[in-house]
């Protein structure tokens, strides 16, 4: 088991780095950079030439790419991802501030699809064909259908409509207040947790319908053990192996992929940030920001690696 | 009769009590009212928090309530265009405009306790105008009239000009010309970029990324009095649905840059009195730049059909009511001093009111220079409003005079490196200014050796010189002489750039939001010294 969990984790690094040496590239190749983005916005149109080559020459832009590269992937060894190129800040700070707002709509709407998607997905399972398992089918089918940002613009305008009230702007941590914590994210988290649990629903009970009609079910149920205890251990157990990859998969693109979602909500998350540092040209950050991501994708994918192992025992031993 | 008497004498009498009552409540309501705090998004986060530096109304918005500059723009003046003293107690010009003196109020402290003085102006012109090695000032350009910024005493400030010029009034009054201190720019040039330490109205309490920036009441301002508000947050908000939700759900009572009128209608049905509207003509336009190094756009026939093609009267009818564009305007912004006259203006190419007459000569031109139902590429800027619309609008015009215009968009970060390469037959184009004054509103058209944002890619000796003749002009009306003379030559005898219509600021407001004036500008009266709120 430990060689296997070595493995995976060495298989980590080349992932990194070839994620990195992408990003830089493909950043440089697209059109305009954050000199360009800063002083030629539309506002500011009277900037001289000399004025953006001193910009350039501060950021380092006027270096050769492979240079830019060699500088920028020094500093990473070091855990050292530099200050943005917009605000001069330390990227570290400014991912720290968004983080800890997206991990915990991630989590929250995590445990709110987990919640629906699990127990609906074996009820489905259960009673295939019957109208729970029907009434199940149409509640995944419209959340698959229905974008978690549209479900949101709906809360609100029925909030507005309905109660006149809209969830607070400012993002307030737990730890600070947690009643106003909620108040602002439980709205988010329910909108993309629905979308969320849709597609863990669908593959539950597809999952759970493959197990039930396998042998040892029917070996289980011929030995007449009691009904729960072959459902919890052996049908959901091995049922689950799909069910973890979707969870896994979703919860690493919920960390930097609700763009929209957050803008709808106001949420100050690393989506926004995200489409900022890109429309921004904003090198330093966008490479950190896909370097996060990737190491959360990567990192996800690590544990259920390790999951698997630990549901399906063939894995650990092959 | 006594009783009836009586009773008619009480009734009077209640009667004068309520009216007065009336009158009293009336007054009471127009007085300034001390607290609470005033929340509004913006719908952009500053890059830096230095005003020197920065050009979007992202740093306005938030910042400027921490500083005073030495003039500002009146903020009762609905104009924008009125200069009056804020640092500033007083000033007097030269006989020949070359030597601009200013005393100073005194008593001016920052915000860590120290006194204001004339070396601290100097220190922050001379970061603005003569900046040292590595600091970027966006501003630099403008002030290439100054030769020196002098501080002869603490409570003076004497600037020398190396030409006279109508306009430097107006120049320091600049909203982004923030005073700072100048023990710390000798120490640091670069210590404005990431903290706040200014004079103003309220003091620095925290800016959160992507989040919100707060202040709170400077209790020792200047300006005895004011201001009226305990403190004031703005949320940083991209959306413009959430903008108009946080509006609505009253959790924000005004946004400063503006809304479009499908979001003030809706403000106003669901928010009823508790929503007031204000609007105003904006100092902001949408151009279309003729690349005069492409053909046929080096024919001033091609460009003068292009422009006889529109009408900006139907257009801005149609427009208004989906768009932040409404005035059909010349080079000045409708209803300020050197705004053109609308029967002058309906005597340029393009603002014909027959529009019927127009084409036929719109159309009579292309046959002439042998373009006629010739194709082309309008190139524009990846924003929806009011890019989009403007842009489908003048497609359509231009095909009723039968040419075929194909749309590219390209993104709004990549847009301006297209313009600055020429790599358009044309396209749209923007300018946007703090003041309504010709010096800075003219300056775009000029001749592209001399200035770097002309798209148009032309040289014009003639509109150079008329732009220098209504600078150094003696008084206004001559002025006036001048800047319509530029204008004939821009938009009719060369049209070298064609004018859209006129941004229209519509700003819907918490009718709790007293004291604050609408101007055309989204850059000014964002100091928040004379805003109160009611109960």
């Amino acid at each position: 088991m430990w060689l296997y969990i070595l493995k995976r984790f060495l298989l980590m690094i080349p992932t990194l780095i070839g994620v990195a040496a992408i990003i830089f590239l493909l950043l440089r190749v697209i059109p305009g950079d954050v000199v360009e983005a800063k002083f030629m916005n539309g506002e500011a149109q009277g900037v001289s030439e000399q004025v953006m080559a001193e910009e350039r020459a501060k950021l380092g832009l006027d270096k050769p790419v492979w240079r830019q590269f060699g500088m920028w992937g020094w500093r990473v060894l070091h855990l050292d991802l530099g200050t943005s190129m917009w605000t001069g800040g330390p990227i570290t700070e400014e991912i720290k501030l968004r983080f800890a707002l997206s991990l915990q709509v991630a989590l929250m709407a995590t445990v709110v699809a987990t919640m629906l998607a699990i127990p609906l997905g074996v009820i489905a399972a259960l009673k295939q064909d019957t109208w729970v398992d029907y009434a199940v089918r149409i509640f995944s089918i419209a959340g698959l259908a229905m974008p978690s940002f549209w479900l949101g613009i709906l809360m609100i305008l029925g909030f507005l409509i309905i109660f006149k009230w809209v969830p607070p702007m400012v993002y307030t941590p737990f730890w600070v207040d947690p009643w106003q914590n909620m108040v602002q994210l439980i709205w988010p988290a329910l909108a993309v947790g629905y979308r969320y649990s849709a597609v863990a629903t669908r593959m539950t009970r597809s999952s759970m319908l493959e197990v039930l009609r396998e042998d040892y079910i029917r070996t289980a149920r011929a030995k007449g053990l009691w009904l729960k205890l072959i459902l919890v251990r052996h049908a959901l157990k091995n049922a689950m192996l799909p069910v973890v990859t979707v969870i896994g998969l979703e919860f690493a693109f919920l960390l930097g992929g609700l763009v929209v979602t957050e803008q709808v909500f106001n949420l100050n998350g690393l989506g926004q940030l995200f489409v900022q540092a890109i429309a921004r040209r904003d090198y330093t950050l966008t490479q950190a920001l896909v370097l996060l991501v990737a190491s959360v994708f990567i990192f996800v994918n690590f544990l259920m690696d390790i999951m698997y192992a630990w549901l399906d025992p063939r894995i650990r031993h092959n | 009769m006594n009783n009836l008497l009586a009773r008619c004498n009480v009734g009077i009498f209640a009667l004068a009590l309520s009216a007065l009552g009336a009158v009293t409540g009336s007054a009471l309501a127009q007085q300034p009212r001390y607290g609470g705090e005033l929340v509004f998004p913006v719908p952009s986060e500053p890059p830096s928090y230095d005003g020197h530096k920065e050009e979007t109304f992202g740093l306005i918005h938030p910042i400027a309530p921490h500083y005073n500059t030495l003039l500002r723009v009146d903020p009762t003046d609905p104009s924008g265009t009125k200069p009056v003293g804020d640092l500033a107690e007083s000033w007097t010009v030269s006989k020949d405009r070359l030597v601009y003196t200013f005393k100073l109020h005194t008593g001016v402290k920052f915000h860590d306790g120290s006194t204001m003085t004339s070396k601290d102006v100097k220190a922050s012109y001379d970061h603005i105008i003569f900046p040292p090695p590595g600091v970027v000032s966006d501003r630099k350009g403008q002030y290439d009239v100054v030769e020196a910024v002098e501080a002869p005493d603490p409570d003076t400030v004497v600037f020398r000009l190396k030409w006279p010029t109508v306009s430097f009034l107006a120049s320091l009054a600049s909203p982004w010309n923030f005073i700072y201190k100048a023990d710390i720019l000798a120490k640091d040039p670069h210590w404005y970029e990431t903290h706040i330490m200014g004079t103003g109205p309220f003091i620095f309490v925290e800016h959160v990324k992507g989040s919100h920036w707060v202040g709170k009441r400077n209790p020792n301002y200047w300006d005895k009095g004011k201001p009226y508000l305990d403190g004031y947050r703005a949320l940083f908000i991209s959306s413009s649905s959430a903008q108009v939700a946080a509006i609505r759900g009253e959790r924000a009572q005004i946004q400063f840059r503006g809304f479009t009128p499908a979001d003030r209608d809706a403000l106003k049905a669901a928010l009823g009195d508790k929503i007031t509207v204000d609007e105003s003509p904006w100092d902001c336009v949408l151009l279309v730049a003729l690349n005069h190094k492409k053909k046929p756009f080096d024919d001033k026939r091609v460009r003068r059909a292009l422009t006889l093609a529109l009408d900006r009267y139907e257009g801005s009818k149609a427009l208004s009511k989906i768009a932040i564009v409404k005035e059909v305007a010349g080079v000045q912004v409708p209803g300020t001093p050197y705004a053109t006259p609308p029967d002058e203006l309906a005597k340029l190419a393009g603002y014909w009111k027959d529009i019927n007459a127009s084409r036929a000569e719109a159309r009579k031109l292309l046959k002439e220079a042998g373009a006629e139902g010739m194709s082309f590429t309008f190139t524009n800027r990846g924003v929806p409003m009011p890019y989009e619309p403007l842009s489908v609008w003048l497609i359509d015009q231009w095909r009723q005079i039968g040419l075929t215009v194909k749309q590219e968009v390209i993104e709004a970060a990549a847009y301006y490196a297209t313009l600055r390469k020429g790599e358009f037959d044309a396209a749209m184009d923007f300018q946007c200014g703090y003041i309504v004054e010709p010096d800075l509103d003219l300056y775009k058209f000029t001749s592209r050796e001399r200035n770097p944002a002309n798209y148009g890619f032309y040289d014009d000796k003639i509109l150079d010189d008329l732009y220098q003749k209504q600078s150094r002009a003696p008084n206004v009306e001559e002025r006036k002489k001048f800047v319509r003379l530029f204008e004939k030559r821009l938009l009719d005898e060369e049209a070298h750039y064609l004018m859209t219509l006129q941004w229209h600021r519509i700003i819907p407001h918490s009718s709790r939001v007293h004291g604050w004036q609408i101007t055309p500008s989204h850059y000014l009266n964002n100091q928040l010294d004379t805003v109160w709120l009611s109960q």
